[in-house]
């Protein structure tokens, strides 16, 4: 006789599976998944074009939240509210923007019977773009040379500093190649107008990239992790299809990032190896589920499902082992939605 | 001036211009104007409409309504 | 049947990427009251534009600072930082809390003996001290800290005719890994400088050297800053101790401690990203105490910090003069005070509220001043509720700099109020009038008639 599995209320962001999606419907996806738990899903969305909204099969219930530019005191009175109605039992937060603010608000959220599996402020820091060159010397890790800028006025001074090409990158999101000063100047203030400062200038690596979402029980150790690599980009530089493989070196970069920083919760590495030198290098650390973690559910490792198991404060084992060889393929798809949705997400910020 | 055929105007404010497939929000004295418009109410009728149901004076009240109307126009939801 | 309060009517296109906060249930809160008074009593009794300051806020604060350092470090002491907020009424209220005065000009310095502070609780910062300054300084024993070489050596010259050992500190500055470095005051630490002139002061054995000040920056985001500064400043104290047997009495951290206020391109909200005096102090008072000086000798902690201190504590209230349209489209708000009263809107995105009841449907308008100048704007893009001509509205966090800094340009200077810990209101600045304005005014005989 099979036992009677719990029954959990996850609230997660990320609805916006667009051309630049976000991971939420692929956790979604995992959680619905789960061998070990049912689901009801609420899910948080900022805009009300983000399709997730409308997917009524994936998504039980949806609430706009507040931007993270409104402050965490809004978004923790709009969080009440929420939770007052569908009695949250784990929140997954899926963009980097509002990452610190739900770390901040951890604690406060867990008070409530809100349960969270992130990384600490500190954790989230050590990787932001600007602090990567300490993050690769503190842990022995290869990074490339990159130099945080703050004002124009510096710009000049710190690409004399690198080799063209160089990847100019903004705060939160969004990167750009340069292959001149006046192109990196373009770019810095495209970057800054949206993101802030500073903007992140980082040595251009020739060489193959490589991906790897992992998964840290915020005590040191890693409890899964799947390399892939890309193996079609779009025009926005986003994977439409990528494959499992079976590289024991950039694993061996997840399980020590993992264990020396006891990161908690998702993350995806990125990596490229050098063509010249043959080594790795971490480009970058993005401190959250990535658009394609569906395909570690793919390959048998239903990250998110373990994510919420941890939260919920289960020790679990970690995985093993995954299938190399699997292949995602994106496509997009026209739902036919209909307009009294989008008229009750827009003026009543619920649906 | 003449609210268009196919502009649908809910209780909580939102428009949708059937015509063009663009949609709005309003507050409750846009709702008012609105319903005026679908009733041929002409501007004078509005203002004093208004008057008679808000606390507010003419020369704000005529100032507001015709800016309203420019912007109704601006969005193609009303025609003179 | 009652006629219902009057909004104007607003159209909101709902296309593309809709940033509607949270639709239509929650949103803004109106801000009727300061301390228990409301604002639209205020605004009566005192006029509009008003700046308003809370006691209880500055009080409260100060506390939770002082608390914060001195319960991490055995010998703390605030000095009121002057520049920040040199309304006489603001200063005394510090001064009663048992913060010294921090100076950084000959009128601040007359300003703090005016409110009553002794000589020596008088802390003399900044590039700009004449030598009447150093004269007087010396003469009431005040803390002089040394931005320059040629400071040093006008303050030897003067200590040798005077006969006397002024105290002094000097300021020093470093990298902290922060950019901008503030390289342009004070002794540089990395290339020796600092050393120099330490040196050269023992040496001389002119001036009594009883501290080392600095200061990193302003706004200062990443506490970690301090951390990497104090070890730098006890690293020279430790070496002036070995080299010299020289002991110093204190070490001045300076302030730049960032307030609740949003900074203009910053992707999150001010009063998330600011760290707490409690951060600022664990950075500060544990690498003093790691430092290595023996337990009798820990020099006492001194802290300069302003903004922190009173942003919190000052609101600016004012009133809608009309509403327009702009050709592309956008509202526009004009309001009855501009960048001349509130120069931060230059850095900062202020929190603005309206003052009475509102409704939640926002929309993006533009915030303009009355100045008859294109550059005065309060707020590029800001959603509020539709506001009608007389409405209020109330800026928060506007305790610093404003009242130092405001400009009297095209318009006079408003009334300032302070609300005490009982709730009642006390003028502390009156408004400027035209004969105040004019009163140093000479107009020469031969231009004192015309016809027209």
């Amino acid at each position: 006789m099979t036992r009677s599995k719990p029954k959990y209320t996850i609230a997660l962001t990320g609805l916006n599976a667009i051309d630049n999606p976000g991971s939420g419907i692929a956790v979604i996806r995992g959680l619905r998944e789960a061998q070990a738990f049912d689901v009801k899903i609420v899910g948080l969305c900022y805009e009300n074009l983000e399709p997730g909204i409308y997917m009524r099969d994936l998504v039980d219930k949806v609430y706009q939240i507040p931007y993270p530019s409104m402050g965490c005191e809004t978004l923790l009175s709009r969080i009440e509210y929420i939770h007052h109605r569908a009695q949250i039992d784990v929140i997954i937060p899926n963009f980097d923007a509002e990452l610190y603010s739900f770390i901040r608000l951890a604690p406060r959220l867990r008070q409530m019977g809100i349960q969270s599996l992130l990384p600490t402020v500190k954790q989230f820091d050590a990787r932001l773009k600007g602090n990567l060159n300490q993050f690769g010397a503190q842990y022995g890790i290869s990074v490339p040379k990159s130099l945080a800028v703050f004002n124009i006025a510096e710009l000049e001074g710190s690409l004399a500093e690198l080799d063209y090409p160089i990847m100019i990158k903004g705060k939160f999101y969004e990167a750009f190649v340069a292959y001149s000063l006046e192109q990196a100047r373009a770019y810095y203030y495209k970057l800054t107008a949206k993101w802030g400062t500073p903007i992140i200038l980082q040595q251009y690596i020739k060489g193959q990239e490589y991906n790897i979402t992992a998964l840290g029980d915020g005590k040191g150790r890693l409890l899964g992790a799947v390399p892939m690599r890309k193996t079609y980009i779009t025009e926005t530089g986003k994977a439409w299809a990528g494959i499992s493989i079976d590289d024991p070196q950039l694993l061996e970069m997840a399980q020590s990032i993992v264990e020396k920083t006891a990161w908690g919760g998702g993350l995806e590495l990125e990596l490229i190896k050098e063509d010249e030198t043959n080594r790795t290098y971490l480009i970058e650390i993005n401190p959250r589920f990535p658009a394609w973690i569906y395909l570690a559910v793919g390959c048998g490792q239903n990250h998110p499902e373990a994510l919420v198991r941890t939260a919920m404060g289960e020790e679990l084992e970690s995985f093993s082992d995954y299938t190399v060889g699997k292949m995602f393929i994106r496509y997009s798809y026209d739902m036919i939605c209909d307009l009294a949705d989008f008229q009750k997400i827009a003026i009543e910020g619920e649906l | 001036m003449k609210l268009k055929n196919n502009i649908a105007i809910a209780e909580n404010g939102f428009i949708f211009n059937a015509a063009r497939g663009d949609s709005f929000t309003t507050n409750p004295i846009g709702i008012f104007i609105l319903q005026g418009l679908k009733n041929n109410w002409d501007k004078a009728r509005l203002c004093q409409e208004i008057l008679v149901k808000y606390e507010i004076d003419e020369a704000t009240c005529e100032k507001d309504l015709y800016d309203f109307l420019k912007m109704l126009k601006h969005y193609d939801l009303i025609e003179e | 049947m009652a006629k219902q309060r009057y909004e104007r009517p607003v159209l909101k296109p709902l296309n593309g990427n809709i940033t509607n906060k949270f639709g239509a249930q929650a949103g803004f809160i109106p801000h009727t009251h300061i301390d228990g008074l409301a604002v639209h009593a205020l605004t009566a009794k005192y006029g509009s534009p008003l700046f308003v300051l809370s006691e209880r806020t500055i009080r409260e604060t100060y506390r939770q600072a002082y608390t914060a350092f001195s319960t991490r470090y055995p010998k703390v002491q605030f000095a009121w930082s002057y520049k920040t907020n040199y309304m006489n009424a603001v200063c005394n209220v510090f001064h009663q809390e048992g913060a010294w005065a921090e100076v950084v000009s000959s009128f601040e310095y007359e300003k703090a003996l005016h409110n009553g502070v002794s000589g020596d609780k008088i802390i003399f910062n900044g590039p700009d001290k004449t030598e009447k300054d150093h004269r007087l300084a010396i003469q009431n024993n005040s803390l002089i800290h040394i931005d320059h070489l040629d400071e040093l050596y006008s303050l030897v010259a003067l200590a040798d005719e005077l006969k006397v050992r002024p105290r002094v500190a000097i300021r020093v500055n470093m990298d902290t890994g922060v950019q901008p470095m503030w390289d342009r005051f004070g002794f540089n630490y990395e290339t020796g400088q600092a050393w120099d002139a330490i040196n050269k002061i023992l040496l001389a054995d002119k001036l009594d050297l009883v501290g080392l000040h600095c200061h990193i920056g302003t706004f200062m985001l990443a506490s970690q800053a301090y951390r990497i500064a104090t070890q730098k400043m006890a690293d020279l104290a430790l070496q002036i101790r070995k080299q010299h047997q020289h002991q110093l009495q204190y070490i001045d951290m300076g302030g730049g401690f960032a307030s609740k206020n949003t900074l203009k391109g910053a992707y999150l909200n001010g009063a998330d990203l600011a760290p707490s005096f409690a951060d600022y102090a664990e950075q500060i008072c544990t690498a003093l105490f790691n430092a290595g000086f023996e337990l009798g000798e820990l020099p006492l902690l001194i802290l300069e910090t302003g903004r922190a201190l009173v942003d919190d504590a000052g609101y600016l209230l004012g009133s809608v003069l009309a509403n327009k349209r702009l050709s592309d489209g956008r509202r526009a708000t004009i309001l009855d005070f501009g960048v001349n009263l509130l120069f931060t809107s230059f850095w900062y995105e202020h929190t603005i509220s309206p003052a009475q009841a509102c409704s939640q449907y926002a929309e993006d308008i533009v915030l303009y001043g009355p100045l008859c100048m294109n550059i005065d704007v309060i707020r590029e893009s800001v959603k509020l509720p539709p506001l009608n001509r007389g409405d209020q509205v109330v800026v928060h966090r506007v305790g610093a700099y404003n009242m130092t800094q405001w400009m009297q340009f095209i318009a006079l200077r408003p009334r300032i109020v302070m609300i005490d810990l009982a709730g009642e209101s006390h003028l502390i600045r009156d408004a400027e009038d035209l004969d105040y304005l004019m009163q140093l005014e000479r107009v020469p005989e031969h231009l004192k008639k015309f016809d027209l």
